[in-house]
C-alpha cells in the first residue's frame, strides 16, 4: 500500500479550483481515490450530478486524467464500453499502456436512476472500479430524498412536516446488492478514513475483475452542518456504526473498523439539520427506532463475516 | 464479386463482421434480433476482433457503444423499435459529441398498442437526434448503406442509422451481392480519431457542462457538421459505386422522364411501387416514383429536383406525426417545396402502420387520385389513412 508520503508526491487527479461547496466531502473523497489510482494512467467515467457539474464547467476542468460524462444513470455501462473499447484496442497494438477504469456516480446516480447500468456492467464483469459517492440525497438539485437517504432525514421530497417527520423508509442497501452480484471485490468506506479509503481503492484496482466502493460522502447543504465538521462528521458515521466499514471479496466479509465502545447513534444525527425534528419532544421512539435499527444492521453483519470466515 | 442468398438481417450482420467493429454493444430485440444473435457468431467463432458487450439493455447498449467511441474504438449496434425509443436520450449524446456510432436498424412500430411489425414511427421519432438516416428498400441496399454509413459518419463525426423494413426485408431471403472482406477494409480504412479518451497523454474532459456563454456555439457547430454530410455521403456513395457497380442517390428517381405524377415514398414500399409504375407506365400512364432514402440530412435540392417537375405528388408516409396533419415525410416535403415558383399540389397517404400490407392495388389507387387530383387542380382529402377500416 502506498504511504502518505509516496501519495502526496504524486500528481493529483482532481486539482482545486473547482466549484464544490467549502467542506464537500465527496470531492475529497475523488482527490484521494485518484491520489490512490494514481500508479498507473487512469481514465474515468462520471454520472450527472454534483461532482460532473462543479468539476467540469466549460471550458474549465478540474481534472488531470481523462474523464468522460455521458449522462445521469449511464456511468457504468459508459465506462464498461470504454474498457471494452481498451481490450480491443490493446488486442489490435493500437494502445500498450495498463490503465484503471473508475466510473463515478452519486448515489442518485447510482443506488436509484443508473442501479440497472451498474449491475449489468458487473454481470459482464468488466475489469473496473464502481465508485458510488453516497451523500443520501440528489443534493446536486436541491436535496431531494433518494433510497440511500436514511430513516427519517428531512430532504426536500420527504419533509419533516407536521403531520409525517422526514423519510419513512430506511436505506437501500446497496453495497449487499452489490455482493450479491459476485464482484471480484467489495466495499464501504468514508473520507474521514482516509487510509481506509486507499486501501480500499489499491485493492479494488489490483481485483481480476469488477469492484465497487460505496463511499460515505457528507454533505455541508444538504446534511446541515458547518463545513469544517465533515471529516468528524464522516468518522462519527463510523464510529456509531451508521456506517460500518467492511468489504467483501472471494466471499468472505470482513469489518475493518469495530469501535470498542461505539457511540450512540445521536452523536451522528445530532451534527446535522436535517434529523434536528426526531429531537423535538415527542420523536424520542424514531431516535430510539434508529438507535434499534442500527445495531440490528451490525449484529447482521458481523454475523455475515463470521460465517464466512 | 461473390453472390450469396441473405435475409436482410442476414445481409446487415455481414457488413457488420466484413467491418470488423472494435466495439459491438447491443441488445436483443425483435425483428432485429438475429443481427445481434448473427453477430454473437461471428465473435464466439473468431471471425471478428470484435468486443461484444450484451448489454443488459437499449440504453446501456448505446451508453456503452459511447463510452466505446469517446475511448477511440470503431463502434456499431443494432436495434429496433422499442430499442431506439430506449436509446433515445443517448442518441442526442452520442451526436453532440460528434462519436460515429453506426446502428444496423430495423423498422418496427412504437408502442401501443404492441406490435412487431414494419412502421416508420420508430426512426421519424428520432428525426432530432443529430443521426444520418438511411431507409434501405432491400437487402442489398442495407448492405451497401451499411459500409458507406460507416465511412460517412467517421468522415463527418455524425452517427448514422441504417435501416430496413421490419420481417419485410428483415426477415425475407435475398439475393446479395457482396464484396470482399479486404475490399471492405481497404474501402473504409483505419479509424484513428483526433481526440480520444485513451489518449493517456493528453488528459481531456468529455462531455462536460456547457452553459449559456458556449453551449450555443457548441450546438451550431454540430449543424456545421451535419451540413458537410451530403456533399461528403454524394462523394464516397460515389467512390463505393466504383468500388461495386452500384450507385445509392440521396434521393432516387424512377421513371419519372415525362411523369406528370408522382408518389414519393421510401424503404420496401419503393420496390414495390416501382412494379406498379412499370405496368401502369405500359398503359402509357405518365407516373413516375421517387425514393426518399436519406432522411437526415434533409437531401433539400434533390428533392425540390425531383418533385418540382410534376403537377401533383402523393406522398406515402409509413409513421404519422400525431399533429393531425398526416406524416412527416409530408409536412417536412411541403415545407422544401415552399420555395419553389411552382410548386406541385402535394398530399399524403398514411400506410401500413403496425406493419399492415400494402398492395399493387393500394399503390395503383394512390396513382388513380393523385393523377385525378393534378387534373382538376383540386386536393378533397389532403391526408388519407389507406387500407383503414372504417375509413372510406
Amino acid at each position: 500500500m502506498a504511504s502518505l508520503k509516496e501519495l502526496a508526491k504524486r500528481q493529483e487527479g482532481l486539482v482545486g479550483g473547482h466549484r464544490a461547496c467549502a467542506g464537500c466531502g465527496a470531492s475529497a473523497a475523488i482527490r484521494q481515490i485518484l491520489l490512490a489510482a494514481g500508479d498507473k494512467p487512469t481514465v474515468c467515467g462520471i454520472c450527472t450530478g454534483c461532482m460532473e457539474v462543479v468539476t467540469t464547467i466549460f471550458p474549465f476542468t478540474a481534472w488531470n486524467v481523462n474523464l468522460v460524462h455521458n449522462a445521469f444513470e449511464n456511468s457504468a455501462a459508459t465506462t464498461s464500453g470504454m474498457e471494452a473499447a481498451y481490450k480491443a484496442l490493446k488486442r489490435n497494438g493500437k494502445i500498450s499502456e495498463d490503465m484503471n477504469f473508475i466510473a463515478f456516480g452519486g448515489d442518485g446516480g447510482t443506488y436509484d436512476i443508473g442501479l440497472q447500468s451498474l449491475s449489468g456492467a458487473i454481470e459482464r464483469g468488466h475489469k473496473m472500479l464502481y465508485v458510488c459517492y453516497d451523500n443520501g440525497a440528489y443534493m446536486n438539485t436541491g436535496y431531494q430524498r433518494s433510497s440511500a437517504t436514511p430513516y427519517t432525514a428531512h430532504t426536500t421530497t420527504s419533509p419533516s412536516g407536521s403531520k409525517i417527520p422526514g423519510k419513512q423508509q430506511k436505506r437501500k442497501d446497496l453495497t449487499e446488492i452489490i455482493v450479491a452480484h459476485n464482484p471480484a471485490y467489495a466495499a464501504q468506506t468514508t473520507p474521514g478514513y482516509y487510509m481506509d479509503l486507499i486501501r480500499k481503492v489499491e485493492k479494488a484496482l489490483a481485483a481480476d475483475g469488477p469492484s465497487f466502493i460505496n463511499v460515505l460522502s457528507p454533505c455541508v447543504p444538504g446534511w446541515g452542518y458547518p463545513p469544517e465538521q465533515s471529516m468528524n462528521i464522516s468518522k462519527l458515521a463510523v464510529e456509531t456504526l451508521f456506517w460500518p466499514l467492511y468489504e467483501w471479496q472471494d466471499g468472505k466479509y470482513k469489518i475493518n473498523v469495530k469501535p470498542r465502545e461505539p457511540k450512540p447513534v445521536t452523536e451522528f444525527l445530532k451534527q446535522q439539520a436535517r434529523f434536528r425534528h426526531i429531537f423535538k419532544p415527542g420523536n424520542e421512539h424514531l431516535v430510539e427506532e434508529i438507535q434499534a435499527y442500527v445495531d440490528k444492521q451490525w449484529e447482521r453483519l458481523l454475523g455475515k463475516e463470521e460465517a464466512s470466515k | 464479386m461473390k453472390v450469396i442468398a441473405k435475409t436482410g438481417n442476414e445481409a446487415m450482420a455481414y457488413a457488420m463482421k466484413q467491418i470488423n467493429p472494435d466495439v459491438v454493444a447491443a441488445y436483443p430485440i425483435t425483428p432485429a434480433t438475429e443481427v445481434v444473435q448473427i453477430f454473437s457468431n461471428y465473435v464466439a467463432d473468431g471471425e471478428v476482433d470484435t468486443e461484444f458487450v450484451a448489454a443488459e439493455s437499449e440504453h446501456s447498449a448505446l451508453s456503452a457503444c459511447v463510452g466505446a467511441s469517446v475511448a477511440g474504438g470503431r463502434v456499431m449496434t443494432s436495434t429496433a423499435s422499442q430499442g431506439l425509443a430506449l436509446m433515445h436520450e443517448i442518441l442526442y449524446i452520442a451526436a453532440g459529441n460528434h462519436l460515429p456510432i453506426v446502428i444496423a436498424l430495423v423498422n418496427r412500430s412504437l408502442s401501443a398498442p404492441i406490435n412487431i411489425h414494419c412502421d416508420h414511427s420508430d426512426t421519424m421519432g428520432s428525426r432530432e437526434a443529430g443521426w444520418m438516416q438511411f431507409y434501405s428498400a432491400n437487402s442489398q441496399e442495407a448492405y451497401d448503406s451499411i459500409i458507406i454509413a460507416l465511412k460517412v459518419a467517421e468522415t463527418c463525426g455524425v452517427p448514422a442509422i441504417v435501416s430496413t423494413d421490419a420481417f419485410i426485408i428483415s426477415h425475407c431471403m435475398d439475393r446479395l451481392e457482396v464484396l470482399e472482406d479486404e475490399e471492405v477494409q481497404k474501402f473504409i480504412g483505419e479509424y484513428n480519431p483526433k481526440y480520444y479518451a485513451l489518449d493517456i497523454g493528453k488528459p481531456k474532459t468529455y462531455g462536460p457542462l456547457d452553459l449559456q456563454d458556449y453551449f450555443f456555439e457548441h450546438k451550431r457547430s454540430q449543424i456545421d457538421a451535419f451540413s458537410k454530410v451530403l456533399g461528403t455521403y454524394n462523394k464516397i456513395a460515389q467512390e463505393y459505386e466504383k468500388l461495386s457497380g452500384r450507385y445509392y442517390p440521396a434521393v432516387e428517381e424512377y421513371r419519372t422522364d415525362g411523369a406528370e405524377v408522382a408518389i414519393f415514398t421510401a424503404g420496401s414500399t419503393a420496390d414495390t411501387a416501382k412494379e406498379v409504375v412499370d405496368d401502369l407506365r405500359e398503359q402509357g400512364r405518365k407516373i413516375g416514383l421517387v425514393r426518399m432514402r436519406m432522411w437526415r440530412p434533409l437531401p433539400i435540392e434533390e428533392i425540390k429536383k425531383a418533385l418540382s417537375k410534376f403537377k401533383a405528388v402523393a406522398v406515402m408516409d409509413r409513421s404519422d406525426t400525431m399533429a393531425d396533419f398526416g406524416g412527416p415525410v409530408f409536412l417536412e416535403t411541403r415545407g422544401i417545396l415552399y420555395d419553389l415558383d411552382k410548386r406541385p399540389i402535394i398530399t399524403d397517404y398514411v400506410y401500413g402502420l403496425g406493419g399492415r400490407n400494402v398492395e399493387i392495388a393500394d399503390i395503383v389507387r394512390v396513382y388513380d387520385e393523385i393523377t385525378e387530383v393534378a387534373k382538376t387542380g383540386k386536393v378533397s382529402k389532403p391526408v388519407t389513412y389507406l387500407g383503414v377500416r372504417g375509413e372510406e
